[in-house]
């Protein structure tokens, strides 16, 4: 018994260790955080700056049920657009109110609202929603999203209709004398918040209740052995969950000042089930590299192609089917390799698949700009780098089958080679 | 008496169009537990493919090659997509198809445009076949019923008194002990997955005329056909069937009533002018689905027929 105990004591992380992983990358990202403004970055920038960190956020929470806990949901735009209207309330509150608690509530206080809203919107609706998990939590989640986002549409004094309410965040008294106005003051409080967030979160899976929904996840049937109830650990980390998500949405609340009925549909769940996954539920910093490529994605490739929904969605596909760890995976795979003994063979390997996931990437994008300039019939020419690529020429079709064809067997070549070693 | 006769017929006839598209969902989601996210887009498919094969033929074929077309897709999507994810579980299926869902839509936007077809009911099927209570009843609608009836008697036909039905029967509850006793489960698996998706393809050549054909249909029928398959019960094609109609009946006849809250609850001494009274039932419709399926689901986790828990 004893030479257990030591052994295990012997296996522990060193406090070096412990410092490596569990203090030194926060610490990095609130660097990278306060380091972002002095590069003076554009007004576009630094909105797409505030827009990523509420994703990041927003993510994180999500992944708290989807990678965490195990339970898929399609409707957590529920919780974010429940505590962002509860925020633009306050915000209106703050507005018409002449001193008094509310006149004197500063705005920069609104994601701790959102958190409360939050909160409470995952009490109250994760209580019927949490005695089940797997597919019929995932259906009653998706029924709740589509009864909020109709509902939102009939209470037009709570949700405004279809314009939304919206709200002014340079209302109440100045915090640290920020008025918030200025967009880098907004950055400020966004960065601030998502920092909070983030760390918040990754303490909540070192709590026992985090590692508890692990274990539900995992094999519920256990944990009841060892005396807990998983339905009754469900709804604890849902409401944690819902509340982080609420307090992504009292930072948007402030961001955009302005909340319509679709931030509760279907679709910006959609989105950020695809973030987390993307980036990589069983890491805890897969979400937010997810959130970040996502956000970059949708406000930046929207302008360049008209078919990047098409490319969000191969993406997507792709990852579910041959990179289950997302891009998390990737990363800390390479990470691992690159310090491993054969390191040399692994890098050969790795090498050719990338050529071969370039070359299908090549095909592929000149196969979806080409169709879709054809689809619309204006006759537009996909023109990459003065390259004239019409539907109909003889250059188009070899760009689109070839390079597809050689990538598709290099890496069914590599898939091969390594199953024989 | 009018409002009930139009309701019910009209009722019936969206209730035959979600069984038709459920009816496979269901099957599929027994037998290998994946909720197919795409189901709807297959329904799409089946609209869009009768509009182009109309265009070059006519309506009888496309009746005919969309379903089949759409069929060979989803046996397609089974064999190279669903059966490498399985792998990874029933999160990643269902992730799958969820995808899948994405990329049908963008597609469809590719080759047919972002707006609605003219996808028109044929000449030969566009008149007037009675007219009861001063209103024309069209003739596509009873053409609708009737191959939707036609199609309810040849499924329970093939899987209730035939070899093939016997056998995708069992694997419907028990697919390990079919497998055990020779029968390749995989191609059944591939077979009922094309079947279910080609049954979809049906609902859509002849759904896609009487409502629209554009690249929204399928989001719109998308979860109301989940609805179905979880509120019927799981396995059960008679549990379907009752939910289909069940919803089909609800929703067409909400829409037709015109009376608010006010109007019910107006004993209460709620207002017509308060935003609560002021609500109507026909605006309610929308919802009634998923309230349904959310009462369903914490009263009563097996559906109204099934024999499982989802």
């Amino acid at each position: 018994m004893t030479d257990m105990t030591m052994q295990s004591t012997a296996l522990g992380p060193t406090s070096a260790e412990k410092f490596r992983q569990r203090v030194l990358p926060f610490v990095l990202f609130g660097l990278v955080l306060a380091i972002i403004p002095f590069f003076g970055p554009s007004r576009t920038t630094m909105t797409l700056l505030n827009h990523i960190g509420i994703n990041i956020v927003f993510a994180l929470a999500y992944n708290m049920l989807l990678g965490r806990a195990g339970l898929l949901s399609f409707g957590h735009a529920v919780y974010l657009g429940l505590a962002g209207y509860f925020c633009v309330h306050i915000l209106n509150w703050i507005d018409a109110a002449d001193g008094g608690f509310w006149g004197n509530l500063p705005v920069f206080s609104l994601p701790i609202w959102g958190f409360a809203m939050g909160a409470l919107a995952g009490a109250v609706i994760g209580w019927p929603s949490c005695r089940r998990a797997g597919t019929a939590f995932a259906m009653i989640s998706l029924g709740v999203a589509e009864l909020m986002a109709a509902a939102a549409f009939m209470f037009d004094s709570l949700f405004g209709g279809e314009m939304g309410i919206s709200g002014d965040r340079m209302s109440g008294p100045e915090f640290l004398g920020m008025s918030l106005g200025p967009l880098d003051e907004v950055y400020w409080f966004v960065a601030f918040w998502t920092f909070v967030g983030v760390v918040a979160m990754f303490m909540f899976t070192r709590t026992p209740l985090g590692k508890l929904s692990e274990a539900t996840r995992d094999n519920p049937e256990r944990v009841q052995f060892i005396g807990y109830d998983p339905t009754r650990v469900r709804y604890l980390v849902f409401i944690f969950s819902a509340a982080f998500a609420g307090m992504a949405g009292g930072m948007a609340a402030v961001q955009d000042e302005i909340f319509t009925p679709e931030s509760m549909s279907l679709i910006p769940s959609g989105a950020i089930l695809i973030a987390a996954y993307v980036g990589g539920i069983r890491y805890f910093s897969g979400p937010i590299m997810g959130a970040i490529l996502m956000t970059w994605m949708s406000s930046n490739l929207s302008d360049y192609t008209v078919g990047w929904l098409l490319y969000l969605g191969l993406m997507f596909i792709t990852v579910v089917m041959f990179v289950p760890d997302g891009i998390a995976g990737l990363v800390f795979g390479f990470w691992n390799g690159i310090r491993s003994p054969n390191r040399s063979h692994l890098m050969a390997k790795w090498a050719q698949q990338a050529v071969g996931v370039a070359l299908m990437i090549v095909s592929i994008i000149v196969i979806v700009e080409v169709a879709f300039r054809w689809s619309e019939g204006y006759g537009e020419v996909f023109e990459p780098w003065g390259m004239e690529l019409p539907h109909d020429g003889v250059i188009t079709w070899l760009l689109a089958i070839v390079p597809l064809a050689l990538g598709v067997a290099l890496l069914r070549r590599v898939a091969r080679k390594s199953e024989e070693v | 008496m009018e409002t009930i006769v139009f309701s019910l017929l009209n009722g019936t006839i969206y209730g035959l169009l979600l069984f038709m598209l459920s009816s496979g969902l269901t099957l599929i989601f027994s037998m290998m537990g994946v909720l197919n996210f795409a189901h709807a887009s297959f329904y799409m498919l089946g609209a869009y493919f009768a509009y182009t094969i109309m265009g070059v033929t006519n309506f009888w074929l496309a009746l005919f090659l969309a379903p089949i077309l759409a069929g060979v897709i989803g046996m397609g999507v089974e064999k190279w997509g669903l059966r490498k994810v399985h792998a990874n579980g029933h999160v990643a299926e269902l992730l799958f198809t969820f995808g899948l869902a994405y990329l049908i839509d963008e597609i469809v936007k590719i080759i047919w445009g972002r707006v609605s077809v003219n996808y028109q009911v044929p000449d030969s099927l566009n008149f007037t076949l009675f007219t009861i209570y001063g209103s024309d009843y069209p003739a596509y609608r009873i053409f609708i019923l009737f191959v939707a009836i036609f199609m309810l008697v040849s499924l329970w036909y093939l899987l209730k008194k035939t070899r093939v039905g016997l056998i995708i029967q069992a694997a419907l509850s028990h697919p390990h002990m079919v497998g055990h006793l020779g029968h390749n489960v995989p191609l059944v698996f591939m077979g009922v997955f094309g079947a279910g998706c080609a049954l979809a393809g049906l609902a859509g050549v002849i759904g896609g005329n009487y409502f629209i054909t554009d690249p929204a249909m399928a989001v719109q029928m998308g979860p109301i056909v989940f609805v179905v398959v979880v509120v019927g019960g799981l396995g059960s094609l008679e549990g379907a069937f009752i939910a289909a109609m069940l919803i089909g009946l609800l929703q067409t006849s909400a829409v037709s009533v015109n009376a608010s809250f006010a109007d019910i609850f107006g004993f209460l001494g709620l207002s017509a002018t308060s935003e609560v009274g002021s609500i109507t039932i026909s605006s309610l419709a929308p919802m009634l689905p998923f309230l349904l399926l959310v009462l369903i689901l914490i009263v009563k986790p097996t559906g109204l027929m099934g024999d499982r828990e989802v």
